[in-house]
């Protein structure tokens, strides 16, 4: 089996019931699996809501390591749109052209820079060190601050050893502190002092507010983006012909990058705490118990998507839901589509092959079943 | 050549011209508020709905089933909802007016 190969382990499940179980930390999950499911359930934000106790809705929970609200992330409609209409805004900045042409000259220096070098452990030396400078535009703070966000390593909230590290996520959390701090003594155009001008009803975000927003600013583009970026890596390694296809047709790119979302899935589900006795694909869920909107089965389904677990690197036609569905679709997607697009022309411009020395993936555990998201360690040669 | 027109939920009118690609495509090119096209035209996003006039809905058609599966769950979704994404232009569509949903 080829590196970049990403397995659907929840094919059988999918077919057979429609969903699957785990438990995690004695709160256990019902996984909606199908695509329809998925979206059925990701609509209904009555029944399955966000705005449960801070942390609940992550797989795995963050309840014990985390008090403070993501906002809007963890917030239920109506109040849910006041928020992202105060950030919706900022978060579209990826599509400014002063920003490409920045991200274009970070991407292009580090892809550079790795050619120069006899071997690269992608994801700590490439994709760790791209999200974290490309995190610097999305905040629009100095590109040296990017150094502390890389000596963070590659989870905020997790350590190499226990999958929920509190000692870290308190690092992040006292860096936060203090950049607000900052930023009141010293308003800027930066995503904080924003956030200190903002105004939602009326009435200014408090301090916690602007770190629940910031805290997820953090999170939810860190392990997602660089596994994308690190997949995209291993998949043009042993697909050369799809990178020459994109340089011949540039205008594929575009579907090649959604086809890759969809395929990466580098969100596997997202969770939700039902507020009522209800179902999921006619399995029962009792109320305060948790359901997952499962991305990453939906984006193999074969009722929607022909050859599901091929990449047609321009499937015309691609209703995936890598980046969720509805109300609570990702806020950095307009960011994380803007690295990806930068990284294919740069790879396309200034890269002959990519040679993989040796991987070792990365496998989740979630119940029955084992999900490659990526890779632990990848070693590659830049031509 | 078709003359399409966009009203915006701040009911701005604004109508364009477009040869050929898809009306999303068209709306992005003129900075139409409320249609993003982030996922460029896969029928993946719904940042590109619109609520076709009714009188016009016979020059549109009704979408394909995956369009419509895409819709069905949208907060905003009417019985003439189209992603704009999955509308070729062409001459049959001169003249209609599209609501923008968001």
């Amino acid at each position: 089996m080829k590196n970049s190969n990403i397995p659907d382990p929840f094919e059988k499940a999918r077919l057979e019931k429609g969903f699957g179980e785990m438990d995690d930390q004695n709160d256990p999950v019902v996984m909606a699996l199908r695509h329809k499911d998925v979206r059925r359930c990701a609509h209904n934000h009555k029944t399955f809501q966000s705005g449960a106790e801070p942390g609940r809705i992550v797989i795995p929970s963050e309840v014990n390591i985390r008090d403070i609200r993501q906002i809007p992330f963890e917030v239920d409609p109506p109040m849910h749109g006041e928020y992202r209409a105060v950030v919706e805004q900022w978060f579209k900045r990826p599509l400014e052209e002063a920003y490409t042409a920045q991200l274009e000259k970070q991407i292009g220096a580090l892809v550079e820079e790795a050619i120069t070098k006899d071997s690269v452990e992608v994801i700590k030396e490439f994709s760790l060190v791209l999200q974290s400078r490309a995190l610097t535009l999305l905040f629009n703070v100095s590109f040296s601050e990017s150094e502390t966000w890389i000596s963070w390593g590659t989870h905020v909230f997790r350590s190499e050893e226990s999958a929920l590290d509190a000692s870290k996520a308190n690092i992040l959390y006292d860096y936060i502190d203090a950049q607000i701090e900052n930023s009141i003594k010293n308003p800027g155009e930066d995503f904080y002092s924003k956030l200190l001008a903002a105004e939602v009803n009326g009435k200014k975000l408090t301090k916690e507010e602007i770190k629940g927003v910031v805290i997820l600013t953090f999170a939810g583009g860190r392990d997602t983006v660089i596994n994308a970026v690190t997949n995209s890596i291993a998949y043009f390694s042993e697909h050369p012909k799809s990178l020459e296809r994109l340089k011949k047709e540039p205008e594929l790119i575009n579907f090649a990058i959604e086809e890759l979302i969809r395929y990466f899935s580098p969100l596997t589900q997202m969770g939700r705490v039902a507020t009522e006795d209800t179902q999921v694909c006619e399995h029962a869920v009792k109320a305060d118990t948790r359901i997952s909107l499962n991305w990453a089965s939906a984006n193999r389904d074969a009722n929607v998507f022909e050859n599901p677990n091929e990449v047609v690197i321009d499937r015309k036609m691609n209703p995936h839901v890598a980046f969720g569905f509805g109300t609570h679709n990702c806020l950095g997607a307009t960011h994380a589509r803007q690295i990806l697009k930068v990284l294919i022309h740069t790879l396309i411009e200034k890269v002959s092959s990519i040679e993989i020395i040796d991987a070792k993936e990365n496998i989740e555990t979630l119940g029955e079943f084992k999900r490659k998201v990526g890779f632990d360690n990848i070693n590659v040669k830049f031509n | 050549m078709a003359k399409i027109t966009f009203v915006t939920q701040s009911n701005e009118t604004i109508t364009v011209e477009g040869n050929s690609g898809n009306v999303m495509e068209l709306a992005v090119q003129n900075k139409i508020k409320g249609i993003d096209g982030n996922c460029g035209g896969v029928c993946s996003c719904a940042t590109c709905h619109v609520h076709v006039e009714p009188s016009d809905w016979d020059k549109v058609g009704a979408p394909n089933s995956m369009e419509s599966d895409m819709l069905e769950f949208d907060e905003k979704v009417s019985d003439y909802s189209r992603l704009s994404c999955q509308m070729k232009i062409s001459e049959d569509l001169d003249g209609i007016v599209l609501k923008v949903a968001n």
